[in-house]
């Protein structure tokens, strides 16, 4: 079952138009957006939380169009985003009564047993967390309410290895029961590449591809090899050629007719390295 | 049950996880009859995202080590089956394989061979 249905978003802005965005996600299952700074990351996720509504085009979570019930909409949507969205000067406590009063499932003790196991203090003010403690504190606030779907903006972006793995623990538990889901954007994949189910990949407000992650990793090797390797032919066959003074590196489609000369090198490519190839041979 | 995920391996992820689990149910280290953990319990405990698991255990499934049975999990078929012991025959014949082309770089003969093959059955049938 579809828990996240996008259909043809667009956006157009003076300077940059988000075009005709299409992808579903399984409900249980993890999804990656990846792209450039500027893609057009945000705009997608804004549209789908409904922090700016598209010209175009429809999202449904669960079935359920924002127009049909923006209440239950927002809350079916558990949201990080890449800095703190709390008034600064607010303390742990306050934020506590605030979400116990907006949201009817927000689970306090739950709440407070997150609090404690991630030292976070409840009389500094906001602004004095570190940005750990702060995106700590946006996960706190999502987990402990029911939502069906998290949407991380760059959350993981800047934080230390540490705590970046409990979130990824975090989502892995998320998802756990197979009817919730996540989709994340991010400029680098890295240590998320490992959760990630599927991966969108979207440059200058387009979609590239959205596929399984095990397929697109399957369809390509990174070659590298020395200047005199690289022929005509098969340079036509290759995908975002980086050439230097003592040879080159590039993407080579798994699926294609010429066989790979064994003098070049081969070896599997990180979701990063495909990225990087892909808009290198675009430009 | 053991899996170890290598970044460096030139297997993909799901092969390498496939590939630990048929191991260690041809060794007996996974008896028959066991219930391997859910596709999603999987993917939590080693870090890796749930099509990759599923992929796994689809593979498994496909050369009938594993079955998923409702109501239980998915389970080690036993070692009778059908595709299993193609499974096994390949294995015997790979490692038969390997004994012959030593055996010529040796040079023993095919009588050599079989006498060798034979001393050996005898010797493991009296442990």
């Amino acid at each position: 079952m579809e828990l996240l249905e996008v259909r043809g978003i667009t956006k157009k802005y003076a300077k940059f138009t988000l075009r005709d965005i299409s992808f579903s996600l399984p409900a249980g299952y993890i999804m990656g957006y990846v792209g450039r700074n500027g893609a057009g990351k945000t705009t997608t996720l804004s549209a789908i939380t409904r922090l700016i509504r598209p010209d175009s085009g429809t999202v449904t979570i669960d079935g359920l169009r924002f127009e049909d019930d923006p209440i239950a909409y927002r809350d079916s949507i558990g949201y990080i985003g890449d800095s703190s969205y709390f008034p600064r000067r607010m303390t742990l406590r306050d934020i506590r009564t605030v979400l116990k009063d907006f949201y009817p499932s927000f689970d306090a003790a739950a709440f407070d047993a997150l609090a404690e196991k991630w030292e976070l203090p409840d009389k500094a003010q906001i602004q004095t967390y570190s940005r750990g403690m702060k995106v700590k504190l946006m996960f706190a606030a999502a987990l402990c309410r029911e939502t069906k779907i998290l949407i991380l903006d760059e959350a993981t972006t800047g934080l230390d290895p540490r705590v970046r793995r409990e979130i990824l623990k975090l989502l892995q538990d998320y998802i756990a029961d197979g009817k919730h889901s996540v989709l994340f954007s991010t400029h680098i994949m890295e240590d998320l590449q490992d959760i990630a189910d599927y991966i969108f990949f979207i440059e200058r407000g387009e979609k590239v591809f959205c596929e399984p992650k095990d397929d697109i990793l399957e369809s390509y090797l990174l070659v590298k090899g020395g200047p005199e390797e690289l022929t005509p032919e098969l340079e036509r066959l290759l995908i975002g050629v980086e050439k230097h003074d003592y040879g080159f590196q590039a993407l080579y489609p798994t699926d294609s007719a010429l066989a790979l000369p064994p003098a070049l090198s081969a070896e599997k490519p990180t979701i990063d390295q495909i990225v990087v190839h892909i808009l290198e041979g675009r430009e | 049950m053991k899996i170890i995920i290598r970044s460096q391996s030139e297997l993909p992820i799901y092969a390498q996880i496939a590939e630990q689990i048929r191991e260690q149910i041809l060794t007996g280290t996974i008896p028959e009859g066991a219930v391997l953990p859910s596709i999603r319990a999987l993917a939590r405990e080693i870090g890796v995202s749930v099509i990759t698991t599923t992929r796994a255990y689809g593979d498994l499934e496909k050369e009938g080590f594993i079955a998923a049975v409702q109501g239980t999990g998915t389970v080690v078929l036993s070692r009778d089956n059908e595709l299993l012991r193609e499974q096994y025959l390949k294995r015997v014949e790979d490692s038969l394989m390997d004994a012959i082309s030593t055996a010529r770089t040796a040079g023993l003969d095919k009588k050599e061979l079989f006498d060798v093959l034979e001393a050996l059955w005898a010797s493991e049938e009296e442990v």
